[in-house]
């Protein structure tokens, strides 16, 4: 009695391991995960809109009609690194998810990137600023899709200091983010022969400025620069035209901003800023066709902030990835090594390429905020005033600390 | 020491909110003995209501004042009417779920709809600019914040404690029934005392939507810190919630100027210390 049922628990398992293997020779089901801030101070730039990104995505890949499962899920790690990897474990032990998509906020973006890296899953950061994910903390399993700090301090900064402004005081969101985007934006300044001569940790998500753009004033530096994003830059920037920052003759800088807090400052208060975005909606017809789109079906017919419009792009190189292996492999490393292999296209960043420290290469835009007359309507916010070509955007080999690159 | 002066200036004008904010819950508390977790979430009403009416009325800011106190109050006294006043003579955890609950789905409403940026507000043109106090650029605005809530701080005080009306509103917190007995109607006492509060919040509101942008989270931002203020200052004490209000604005601006990580803690390190020390707050009575 005992020796059949030995038997065929044995029996059961070979099947079982038979049946496994067959369904993964062509195995068809795939899980995207978005995790992104769906509350919270950045949930404008990410949240909903990049879920619906991966939608369309997924929509627009026809994916479904050869014979592919895609299941969409999303959740809002609250800007809580702790809640961001305790999600991320339980989609990958639990839930199955293949992919991550958008995971905004540097250091949420840190911790999963470890835990992806670990259970040998897949991430496309399209939300997180900080240029150490593909630095110091590369990893086969991530792709850094948009743009990070190094890309916006290159820009941004250097422009500023051609421009005269040679002395620099830091307003800095008190995370890594704000850590890594102050680094990288000095290191620019110095070498463009400008100094840093102070700035000010501020923590996250803060209302009130007063006091740190005091301290901004009373240093006299000629640029204001600020390493923060979000709520925390939109409220930077409107208490500094009512400190007479501005008008006293001195600069700010927003080395991050996005489309959303523009809007939300509306022109009178942005007019004249510069910052460097990688994705615009007005940049030509194939943006402007799918931000129709994405405004469309967007509650507050908001359009695509450059982190969704990456969700959307990533997603599609994802996808065409998948369709080149015939099959899903479920393992994070091979996949990640199969799009870097592939060139990118797609109409909304352009041709491209992933190199091999998971850095994607496209141009940069150094944008001016328009004047309230220059604007034909809403949204019509932004004038192209530079561009640098996708080679020299991001960090260059050279100086790169990432193992993964062979120098 | 010049930028020690702008420092305690910008502590006082934080200490406005402050002390707008904590005077509103202390009246609550005071009165109804709830604890009004929405009062953030109606704050933040209050500086919405001023953009709908400039945005969709085109009424101004100094109307919106006035109005927009009298409009979310009002909610809140619905709020009581339909809701709270049942809660009345329960345990205050009770209270405190109820409004929590409110306020997360208020804020979850206005998110839905108009996101997490929030919308821009200017500055009336009558208080644009700035002056030169030698120490510090001093906004105008600003400026008028302090005075303002000065002033309805103290009109607060005022007609709680030294008029007839406040006489009857404290002595229906200290026994109901027999003021009933005179012929006061304390139902309806008590849901006006709460429209005052609610309005006080409203009023911060409006107050505060020229400096912050008009985002569903500003009171859920502020109100944990409005929180550790009436804390400290004793729950219900209404003069304790202003003096703190400002006191604690001051200490915060500070620590800005110092070491400006930790201005986001030094209020709850200092709640932590002043109910180790006297655990009914600095000017609160044990009950």
């Amino acid at each position: 009695m005992k020796a059949r049922l030995i038997a065929s628990l044995l029996l059961g398992t070979a099947l079982g391991f038979a049946a496994a293997t067959a369904a993964s020779a062509d195995d068809k089901t795939v899980k995207v995960g978005v995790l992104t801030d769906n509350s919270g101070l950045y949930s404008d730039l990410g949240g909903a809109g990049s879920t619906l990104a991966a939608q369309m995505a997924v929509e627009d890949s026809g994916m479904a009609a050869k014979g592919w499962k895609i299941d969409l899920i999303s959740a809002d790690h609250q800007n809580k690194p702790d809640i961001g990897t305790s999600i991320a474990r339980q989609w990958i032990d639990v839930e199955k998810v293949d992919i991550f998509m958008d995971v905004l906020n540097s250091g949420v973006a840190l911790a999963v990137n470890n835990l992806v890296k670990e259970k040998n899953s897949i991430m496309i950061n399209t939300g997180a600023a900080t240029s150490d994910l593909t630095n110091a903390q590369c990893s086969p399993n991530t792709i850094h899709w948009v743009y990070d700090t190094y890309m916006l301090a290159n820009s941004t900064g250097q422009a500023l200091v051609k421009a005269g402004g040679d002395t620099w005081f830091f307003l800095t969101a008190d995370y890594a983010f704000g850590a890594a985007l102050e680094r990288d934006t000095t290191a620019v300044v110095v070498k463009a022969g400008g100094k840093v001569i102070g700035g000010v940790k501020h923590p996250l998500n803060t209302a009130d400025f007063s006091s740190f753009l005091l301290q901004a004033q009373a240093s006299k530096a000629k640029i204001v620069g600020m390493a923060n994003a979000g709520g925390d830059t939109t409220n930077t920037i409107k208490q500094a035209s009512e400190f007479g920052i501005v008008a006293g003759g001195q600069k700010l800088a927003g080395l991050l901003l996005f489309i959303t807090d523009v809007h939300s400052l509306g022109l009178k208060v942005a007019q004249g800023l510069n910052f460097t975005e990688t994705f615009y909606w007005d940049l030509n017809d194939g943006t402007r066709a799918f931000s129709k789109r994405f405004s469309d079906r967007m509650k507050n017919k908001a359009q695509p902030s450059m982190v969704q419009a990456g969700v959307y792009s990533g997603l599609m190189h994802y996808f065409k990835a998948l369709e080149a292996m015939g099959g899903n492999p479920h393992d994070g490393a091979k996949m990640v090594a199969k799009m870097k292999d592939m060139p990118t296209d797609d109409p909304l960043f352009g041709q491209g390429s992933i190199r091999a420290d998971g850095r994607k290469l496209h141009p940069a835009y150094l944008f001016e905020v328009k004047k309230p007359e220059e604007s034909k309507g809403p949204w019509d916010y932004y004038k192209l005033v530079g561009t640098t070509p996708a080679d020299q955007a991001f960090r260059p080999v050279s100086e790169s600390a990432c193992p993964l690159l062979k120098k | 020491m010049q930028a020690l002066y702008a420092q305690l200036l910008v502590g006082l004008i934080n200490g406005s909110f402050y002390a707008l904010l904590s005077l509103g819950l202390a009246v609550i508390f005071g009165m109804l003995n709830i604890i009004n977790f929405a009062h953030g979430a109606l704050y933040m009403m209050g500086a919405f209501c001023a953009y709908f009416l400039l945005n969709v009325l085109g009424i101004g800011y100094w109307w919106a004042l006035l109005i927009a106190p009298i409009a979310v109050g009002i909610f809140g006294m619905i709020l009581e009417r339909t809701m709270l006043q049942w809660l009345s003579g329960l345990d205050h955890l009770y209270g405190l779920l109820l409004t929590f609950g409110i306020a997360l789905i208020v804020q979850g409403v206005f998110q839905d709809r108009f996101g997490s940026s929030g919308l821009p507000y200017a500055i009336p043109d009558e208080l644009k600019g700035g002056m030169n106090l030698g120490f510090m650029f001093l906004p105008i605005y600003r400026g008028w914040v302090v005075v303002f809530s000065l002033i309805v701080c103290f009109a607060t005080w005022f007609l709680i404690e030294r008029t007839r009306l406040g006489a009857y509103l404290r002595a229906a917190t200290e026994n109901p029934t027999l003021v009933r007995a005179f012929g006061i109607n304390v139902p309806r006492m008590i849901t006006l005392t709460y429209g005052l509060g609610v309005g006080l919040a409203a009023l911060a509101g409006v107050l505060s939507a020229p400096i912050n942008q008009v985002r569903p989270l500003m009171g859920a931002d502020l109100i944990i810190v409005v929180f550790a203020v009436v804390v400290i200052g004793g729950m219900g004490s209404i003069l304790g919630s202003i003096i703190t209000g400002f006191a604690l604005g001051v200490i915060e601006g500070l620590t800005k100027y110092f070491y400006p990580e930790a201005s986001n803690t030094v209020v709850f390190v200092l709640m932590v210390l002043v109910l180790l020390v006297k655990p009914t707050g600095l000017t609160g009575r044990a009950a």
